[in-house]
């Protein structure tokens, strides 16, 4: 009886503490990495869709929506509520009437319009202007026929009538930092550059160019008790020895791990609970150029993925930092099919289809490819034997990655290795195969199929969210059957968090991108006080 | 005197010239542009109608001629253009980043001569010992060994063994940031002067004049203060300066394993995302420091060594 009594003490304290330690702390500060390539583009974030860049926005900045990981989909931020027409066109949002601009202005209605009108300048080359473009009258805009957004009307301050062209969830077009909410007065200063101002949860204190941005606590962020941490940092770290340095000597809070690191710190018992991982959605594969006339026949294109060994190639080169890809919608998802199963690796299926299309001692190709490690070079290496066992011989032209989106965007190839984000909006995602997208959009592949296209346009159409999915997962299983790419991997992002940092967020659209307010860090971090 | 200095100031501008033509041919022949740069590594593929409007507000699509005319005529007066990249003058760009490669630059260097040039003059004066083995043996292991890999060593060796100096990182741009990366950087410099140095006093050791020195009765000290250093001097002063100027160029790997922010690292960041008057105000900022330290070198010889005069 008095073990029983001693365990269940055991076990309350036990739960206690662990709720206890779940409890955010406030203060102290978070240091985190921007891993990708160079150092920070702008501090005007409408100029930029970087990665890299949106990761130190998302402490300073907010859009009208944003990413809600643990529902893996978007969700109102700056507004409390949204009224949908009937027709799914005119969205009424009431705006958040508690959220203040780091100067300490309120941010109105007029705010939102004057982005939104910013970022369509016809004279400028905003990256957002792919998003905005879906507001009634934003093209007029861009194109210098209007001088503002019809689409756009304030009711009062704090509401917003805003009509769309498109039956669509503009949660999926406004989230990122792309489409960030600037101060009206302040934005448009040449010292803004300088000390951007946001409604993020800290505010900017310093940027040391190709260093850091340290970001402090913004007292007036609309979220109660919000940010927990007192500072954020995000250091510029594009090489990964060094990050994994200053990972092991605590000098940072987060690091990404390539696969080379992943295997390293799985092994690792000291390192193995640091890490975190999620697939994210983006899906590699290779684009197949049906100019080729090879690849305009739908069996080679299908004998090409019959051919390669997927599984093995992410097993030993990719080191199991991927999920093997099915179709072209990532694992993540919300309409990923698991009934589909991958193509299976079967040579003699691949060479009977060969022949079938009248190939049958195979055919020769160039392929262009990057030198990434996990979708470049080292791949196609590996698959070249694979392919030269059914008779096709592969000629590499290796181009820079910077080069490789201007080669997928002309058409100039004949197949090309590349990874692409497939989400998180699934229908904005397969329209890239829709035969009314033009290949310098991102139909790369030149993809066109009636029956896709019919597809997809009854799925715009449909009112019935569950309609829409059903026409979706069909849409996505054609393009397994067509086989306009070698589907082969969804990417497994692998960030190592140390014990002391809290409230990470599986972001699926991108690992780095936290909801900073969320994190918080314990009393062991290097960093607590 | 003032004929040479402005001779050697006037040969500047040829090569600047030069150099810029270079960075203009040599981006207008590879593939790549600022805006297929944006898109991210398929993050986030670049918009049709985005990318078409960002060629033509960047001048992209106008011939390499005409680029070329106006990034000189405004060169002329002192305007580096715009980034590209960052939308901001390229002056400006260039002004935030000096001050910390010239720390890093002055920092290696004084690393260098400190250790580098005793450790010549001390391997000379007792060649084949133990001192002048063991010294060239770490000044051709210094010479070799790539600068990324020596730097990782530093960092698992000084940061997170001893835990005597932070990993990376600039701060607040003190001593203890400075450290790993000066000396990463010095270590190259500091093993050509020791060889330079070394070879220097050995060749002068035998000459003519120290022997008439020593035998006129001279300590061996003597002869080394007032014979040997101030001879070998020239060749120390030619390694120096010419070592001093080809390290903004070397601080790129340096910088960006760091995370450093000098001038190195922007040019690294600049050639990736095809940012071409941010790598041509790096470039021509690398070029110019050079030129000028190697001018200044010129003129420090007449000071050192009255024989050499300038017509």
């Amino acid at each position: 009886m008095l073990s029983r009594i001693v365990v269940a003490a055991s076990l309350g304290l036990a739960l206690t503490a662990t709720a206890m330690a779940q409890t955010p702390r406030t203060g102290g500060t978070i240091r985190m990495t921007a891993p990708y390539g160079s150092s920070f583009s702008s501090m005007d974030i409408h100029t930029t869709q970087r990665a890299q860049d949106e990761i130190f926005a998302k402490g300073l900045h907010r859009s009208l929506y944003a990413w809600d990981s643990a529902a893996g989909q978007p969700a109102l931020e700056l507004a409390k509520d949204v009224k949908v027409s009937e027709d799914g066109l005119v969205h009424t949002f009431k705006l958040r009437d508690d959220a203040f601009f780091h100067n300490g202005r309120k941010m109105t209605a007029d705010d939102v319009i004057w982005s939104f009108n910013r970022i369509m300048d016809g004279t400028k080359a905003f990256p957002g202007a792919r998003y905005v473009r879906l507001i009634k009258g934003a093209a007029e805009v861009e194109k210098g026929q209007a001088k503002e957004i019809s689409g756009l009307k304030k009711i009062d301050d704090f509401t917003l009538e805003m009509t769309l062209t498109e039956k669509v969830n503009p949660g999926f077009y406004f989230f990122t930092a792309t489409t960030s909410i600037y101060p009206a007065d302040e934005g448009a200063k040449e010292s803004y550059i300088q000390k951007p101002i946001g409604l993020g949860p800290f505010k900017f204190v310093e940027h040391v160019p190709g260093s850091r941005i340290v970001m402090e606590r913004w007292e007036k962020f609309y979220k109660p008790g919000k940010p927990y941490a007192d500072k954020l940092v995000v250091s510029v770290m594009s090489e990964a020895a060094a990050r994994d340095v200053a990972f092991r000597n605590k000098e940072i809070d987060t690091s990404v791990l390539g696969p080379a690191q992943y295997v390293a710190y799985q092994a690792d018992p000291n390192l193995k609970g640091t890490i975190v991982e999620v697939p994210e959605v983006f899906t590699r594969h290779m684009g197949m150029n049906p100019s080729f006339k090879p690849f305009s026949d739908k069996r080679v294109r299908q004998a090409i993925n019959y051919a390669i060994d997927a599984q093995l190639i992410i097993d030993k080169l990719v080191k199991g930092k991927a999920y093997r890809a099915t179709s072209w919608l990532p694992i993540t998802s919300p309409v990923y099919d698991k009934a589909l199963k991958p193509y299976p690796f079967d040579p003699a299926k691949a060479k009977q289809l060969l022949a079938a299309a009248g190939y049958p001692n195979g055919f020769e190709f160039e392929w262009t490819a990057s030198a990434n490690e996990s979708w470049g070079l080292p791949i196609v290496e590996a698959i070249i034997p694979m392919l030269d066992r059914v008779g096709i011989k592969v000629k590499v032209k290796q181009v820079e990655t910077a080069v490789l989106a201007e080669v997928a965007r002309n058409g100039d190839f004949q197949a090309f290795i590349y990874s692409m984000a497939t989400g998180p909006d699934p229908q904005a995602s397969l329209k890239c195969f829709h035969s009314a997208t033009p290949q310098s959009a991102c139909n790369y592949n030149n993809f066109k199929n009636p029956e896709y296209d019919k597809l997809l346009d009854q799925a715009g159409q449909a009112d019935d969210p569950a309609k829409r999915d059903e026409l979706l997962q069909k849409a996505n299983a054609l393009l397994y059957e067509e086989a306009p790419v070698w589907f082969f991997n969804y990417n497994k992002a692998v960030m190592a968090v140390q014990p002391w940092l809290k409230g990470i967020q599986l972001n699926a659209t991108e690992l780095t991108h936290q909801n900073v307010e969320d994190l918080w860090v314990d009393a062991s971090s290097p960093a607590a006080k | 005197m003032l004929a040479f200095a402005i001779r050697r100031s006037l040969q500047i501008v040829p090569t600047i010239l030069a150099v810029v033509l270079l960075i203009f041919v040599l981006f207008s022949v590879i593939p790549g542009s600022i805006v297929s740069a944006l898109s991210d590594e398929g993050r986030g593929a670049i918009d049709a109608q985005v990318a078409e409007r960002m060629q033509k507000e960047l001048g992209l699509n106008d011939p390499v001629h005409v680029r070329f005319a106006s990034y000189v005529s405004k060169l002329a007066t002192g305007d580096f253009g715009t980034s590209f990249r960052t939308r901001e003058p390229v002056t400006s760009m260039l002004a935030k980043r000096a001050w910390p490669t010239l720390q890093l630059i002055f920092a290696a260097m004084l690393f260098a001569i400190v250790v580098g040039v005793p450790l010549g003059f001390i391997a000379a004066l007792k060649p084949g010992g133990l001192i002048d083995m063991a010294s060239m043996i770490g000044a051709v292991s210094g010479l070799s060994m790539p600068k990324f890999w020596l730097g990782l060593l530093l960092m698992y060796l000084f940061a997170l063994t001893l835990g005597w100096l932070p990993s990376f990182g600039y701060g607040d741009g003190g001593l203890m940031y400075l450290i790993l990366p000066a000396v990463t950087l010095g270590v190259s410099p500091m093993a050509l002067l020791a060889r330079t140095t070394r070879a220097a006093v050995l060749e002068i050791m035998t000459a003519d004049f120290v022997r008439t020195a020593r035998s006129k009765g001279m300590s061996e000290l003597r002869v080394v203060k007032w014979h040997v250093m101030r001879n070998a001097l020239v060749l120390i002063l030619t390694t120096i300066g010419l070592q001093f100027g080809s390290l903004m160029g070397q601080a790129v790997v340096v910088e960006k394993l760091f995370s450093w922010p000098g001038i190195g690292s922007l040019l690294v960041d600049s050639v990736l995302q095809r940012d071409i008057p941010a790598v041509q105000g790096a470039i021509l900022v690398a070029v110019l420091f050079f030129l000028i330290v190697n001018a200044l070198v010129d003129l420090l010889y007449v000071v050192i060594d009255p024989r050499i005069k300038y017509s």
